[in-house]
Order: structure tokens, then C-alpha cells, then sequence
């Protein structure tokens, strides 16, 4: 998996300071409509350290998101510095422990036990009164450190959601340059190789899906500070299938590629119902016409 | 030092390896050969840990290791090569030598490029195999004879006590296969080495000791010259490959 160039960190970094610039400039719907896609790139940028990174593809990282947002919830009313350490070792204590079970298998047989692990995280708070029941509730947001008016709220959060991506990204960034994030693309790369080599594999796997867990747990505590709302959809596998797309479709093969994937896919969904109103039929044809013609994805442009 | 005894390999109704017991040392390259299907990679597979063996114990050193699996054996000092090259492609062709040297590094959390030891014993291994100036290439753009350069240098960069070389030149052309001869011959200095090989004229010019191995027994050990000599050995094997 390949870093942004210094080319594509300026791109960054500019897209960066247009989304930081938007409480100048954009309405209030369109900060909430930012904030969202700054939600679904670091859900899916979690992802990515198991996919990019071991080549590992989890459909259970979708209950690790669920796990978060639901912390803020079973927590009450604390602080964010509270209930945001909280909700990232929740998910990645569960992550801990599906991983040690579902890393047993691998390939095919792997997708299907964290299908059946996400599911089972779902159900959980689908169908028993744990996280308030099947058709959600509004939450009491954590205490931030200081009181923000409802008029304040998109600027602040969307400010919010943007250094915690940030932050998210810059610590990737650093993990997959040091011997464990290489040890991690060589598994990627040939597992069975690194094994020969004396690489202790499994221990590898788990710590990478472990703190992916982790990741998730934060970017989903993150959605229910932002929409002060959550629902057991949170944690189904389709969630887990959307954090795939955007990597799909922003580039497998770079870690900024699932931002850059997470934007392209909250835009379309934005725009689509603008076309048709078959809306689904649309976002489905730019996406296949995108992963057809865009090989390496939305990252790989020009390269 | 590596010593295996009364090794054996049951697939189903098939003994793959039957009581086979040998001895590699540092200073001996100690060649099995025998006839497609004689056990010889089930041999390899079974001393690298890839297949517990059904019956029998393999010591290192000292310490029973049989129930170890490839991982740890390969901590414990077991390297090899792959009959089928079996690499990184698209990873450089240091960073696949580099990461089995990483494997004696701690502080995993550490960047990369600033832990120099499996750097400098990267390339290290690289030098010795001839392929320095490479490194920065993709290792699937290699050619062949390369690849099976890199192979060894791969299980070298690991610094293992025994080497086990599962058909290195398997498919190499007679200039790829001068230079890792004279390679071979070097690494038994330092290495206790095992070889698998067909060919025989590389066999006889680097071997101290053959095994020959015909349906997963032990047909006869000896030097190369005994082998040579030996008439049960050319009945079984080396007849087939004269006529």
C-alpha cells in the first residue's frame, strides 16, 4: 500500500484546509453533509489497515463502528474525554476478541465468520433492550469541553470530525512505515512466505485487525456525537460493504484512497436523486463504470 | 546442528517418508536425491516444519523441535528455499530480503527505514547472491535465474544455523546455474546444509554426503563417489536417467 506522494499530500492538505474553511463560506446542511463523509472516511480509512494493509476483508468492521456510537449511549452523560477512549477500547476489546476466533480461517471462509461475528453484534442490539431497541434513539451528546449553541454545532463538529480524520490518517500513516506495517504488507503480499521467514503471522493479523477495531470504535463514536442519534443499522454488514466500496472506489492500494473513495460516494448519493429518482440504479452505475475504467481507483488518476 | 530420526509421513494409505533418519552439519552439504515421487520434498517439508511428521523426532541443537511449527523453527534457526519461488513480487527486491531479517528485530513499533541492522544484513545477503544494484527493482521483474537468486538470498537474510534448499536451480538454464553452484559450495561453510536436487552433475560437484531416497526410504548414503559406484543405486535411480 502506497503513501500520498508529496503531490497528493498537497492535495490533501488543501482539501483538508477547503473542508476546515466551510463554516466561512457553506450552509449549515452542507457542513452536516461534510461531516458525514469525514465519518465514513475514517471508518472506512480503519478499514483500510486490514485490507490495504494485511489483505485482510472484514465484514464485522461495521459492529466495531456500532460498538462505538453505542458506548456514547450505554456510558450516559459523560465527557467526550470520557466516553472517546471508552468507546475505542470497547470496540477494540470486541475486535480482540472476534479477531482471535475469526482469524483462524482465512480467504473466503474469513469473510463469512465476520459476517456471522458483525451479525451477531447486530442482533445484539437489534433484537435485545441493551442499546434501546430496533428503531434507535436520540442520544445525549458527551459533554464537550466547553457549551456549544445548536447554531454552533455543525462548525464544530464538522472542525471536530476533521482533526480526528486527520489525526487518524497521520497515525496510519506512521504505523505503516514502521517494521510492523511492513511485516503487514509482506503478509498482504505472501503470507505464506512471511511465515517461513519466521514472522509470527497470526499475532500480526490480530494486532492490525485489533486496532482497526479501535479506529472503527472512534469513527463511530464520532457519528453519534455528530447525528446525536443511533440505530442497530449501524452495526449491519451493509455498513461494513459501503466502508469496502469507498475503498474500492478511491484505491486499494493507497491509504488515503478511502477518503478520497468515502467524498466521491457521500457526493454521489447526494447528487444522484438530482438525475432520477431511481436513485440506486444511478449510484450503481457510476460505481461500476468507476471501478471498470478506474483500475487502481480515484487515487491511482495519473499515476 | 540438525538431526532427524526415524522420520515418517503418512498420507492416508501413502508413506510418503518412511524411517528415514539423517544428520546435517555446519561444514557438510548433504544432498538427497531420488526419482519424482520418492519423498524428497515431503522430506524438506517435514524438516522446514510445513507437515508434522507421523512418526519420528528432529532435534536442533539439542532441542526436539518436531512438534514446532514453520514459524518457529524458522525463529529457531531453520531457513529455506522453494521448489516453486514463492516471493513478493511486487514488493522490492530488498524489502523481501529485508523483511525476513527483520524477523531478529524488536521494537516493531520502530520506522522502518531507521532500523539498520536487517537493512545492512539485506544487503548483505543480496551481495552474496550476486544481486546487488537490483534492490530497488520490483521482485517480479526479476528474471528467472534471479529469482531463484533471490530465493536463497531470502533464506540467508534470515542467518539460519541449517539451510534447506528445495531444488534452487529448478528451472535454470546451465549460466544460472554456474554461479549458484559456486554459491552452494560457499554456504556449507557456514550453514549446516540440506540439497535437493535432480541434477546430477551439480549433485556429485557440491555434495559431501548423498542420501538417495526411492519410495520414501533411504536407498543409500554415502560419499559422492560411493553413490557413483554404487550398484543398487544405479539399478534404482541412476539407470533410469543413463538409458
Amino acid at each position: 500500500m502506497k503513501s500520498a506522494t508529496s503531490r497528493g499530500n498537497t492535495f490533501l492538505a488543501l482539501a483538508g484546509l477547503a473542508v476546515a474553511s466551510m463554516p466561512f463560506w457553506a450552509t449549515a446542511y452542507h457542513m452536516q453533509l461534510a461531516s458525514t463523509a469525514l465519518i465514513l472516511s475514517m471508518f472506512a480509512l480503519s478499514l483500510q489497515l486490514l485490507v490495504g494493509g494485511a489483505g485482510l476483508v472484514s465484514l464485522a468492521h461495521a459492529g466495531f463502528f456500532g460498538l462505538g456510537a453505542y458506548t456514547i449511549y450505554l456510558l450516559g452523560p459523560v465527557s467526550i474525554l470520557i466516553s472517546l477512549p471508552v468507546a475505542a477500547l470497547t470496540a477494540g476489546v470486541a475486535a480482540l476478541g472476534i479477531g482471535a476466533l475469526a482469524l483462524r480461517t482465512s480467504g473466503f471462509f474469513f469473510l463469512m465468520t465476520t459476517l456471522a461475528f458483525g451479525q451477531m453484534l447486530f442482533f445484539l442490539f437489534h433484537d435485545t433492550p441493551l442499546g434501546g431497541g430496533l428503531d434507535g434513539v436520540f442520544i445525549q451528546r458527551p459533554d464537550t469541553i466547553w457549551t456549544i449553541s445548536k447554531a454552533q454545532r455543525p462548525t464544530v463538529f464538522l472542525l471536530l470530525n476533521l482533526s480526528v480524520l486527520a489525526a487518524m490518517y497521520a497515525g496510519l500513516w506512521l504505523l505503516m512505515r514502521t517494521l510492523f506495517g511492513r511485516a503487514l504488507l509482506g503478509i498482504r503480499a505472501n503470507e505464506h512466505r512471511m511465515r517461513a521467514m519466521g514472522h509470527p503471522v497470526q499475532r500480526l493479523k490480530l494486532a492490525a485487525f485489533t486496532v482497526a477495531g479501535m479506529l472503527a470504535g472512534i469513527a463511530g463514536h464520532m457519528a453519534a456525537l455528530t447525528d446525536a442519534f443511533i440505530a442497530p443499522d449501524l452495526l449491519g454488514w451493509h455498513r461494513s460493504a459501503e466502508a469496502l466500496l469507498a475503498i474500492l472506489l478511491g484505491g486499494i492500494g493507497f491509504l488515503h484512497g478511502p477518503i478520497l473513495g468515502a467524498f466521491a460516494l457521500t457526493l454521489l448519493e447526494e447528487l444522484s436523486p438530482l438525475i432520477t429518482e431511481r436513485q440506486r440504479l444511478v449510484e450503481g452505475a457510476v460505481i461500476l463504470a468507476a471501478v471498470l475504467l478506474l483500475r487502481r481507483g480515484l487515487a491511482g488518476i495519473g499515476r | 546442528m540438525m538431526d532427524a530420526r526415524g522420520l515418517s509421513r503418512r498420507f492416508g494409505g501413502l508413506l510418503a517418508v518412511s524411517d528415514l533418519s539423517l544428520t546435517l552439519q555446519v561444514g557438510e552439504l548433504h544432498a538427497v536425491i531420488g526419482p519424482n515421487g520418492a519423498g524428497k520434498s515431503t522430506l524438506v517439508n517435514l524438516l522446514a516444519g510445513e507437515l508434522t511428521p507421523t512418526e519420528g523426532s528432529i532435534w536442533l541443537n539439542g532441542v526436539d523441535i518436531a512438534a514446532l511449527d514453520t514459524e518457529r523453527r524458522a525463529r529457531a534457526g531453520v531457513g529455506r528455499t522453494f521448489q516453486r519461488t514463492n516471493l513478493m513480487p511486487e514488493l522490492s527486491v530488498l524489502e523481501n530480503v529485508r523483511l525476513a531479517a527483520q524477523v531478529r528485530s524488536g521494537g516493531i513499533l520502530r520506522r522502518a527505514d531507521r532500523v539498520r541492522p536487517p537493512i545492512e544484513d539485506a544487503l548483505a545477503a543480496l551481495t552474496r547472491v550476486g544481486l546487488r544494484g537490483t534492490e530497488q527493482n520490483a521482485a517480479g521483474t526479476l528474471s528467472h535465474g534471479q529469482l531463484r537468486q533471490l530465493e536463497i538470498a531470502v533464506a540467508l537474510a534470515g542467518q539460519p544455523s541449517v539451510l534447506l534448499l528445495d531444488e534452487p536451480l529448478a528451472g535454470s538454464g546451465a549460466e544460472d546455474a554456474a554461479p549458484l553452484v559456486a554459491l552452494m559450495r560457499d554456504l556449507s561453510r557456514e550453514h549446516a546444509v540440506l540439497l535437493v536436487e535432480h541434477d546430477m552433475d551439480v549433485v556429485f560437484a557440491v555434495a559431501d554426503v548423498v542420501t538417495v531416497m526411492v519410495d520414501g526410504r533411504m536407498l543409500a548414503r554415502g560419499t559422492p563417489g560411493e553413490i557413483r559406484a554404487s550398484a543398487a543405486v544405479r539399478d534404482a535411480y541412476l539407470g533410469h536417467v543413463v538409458a
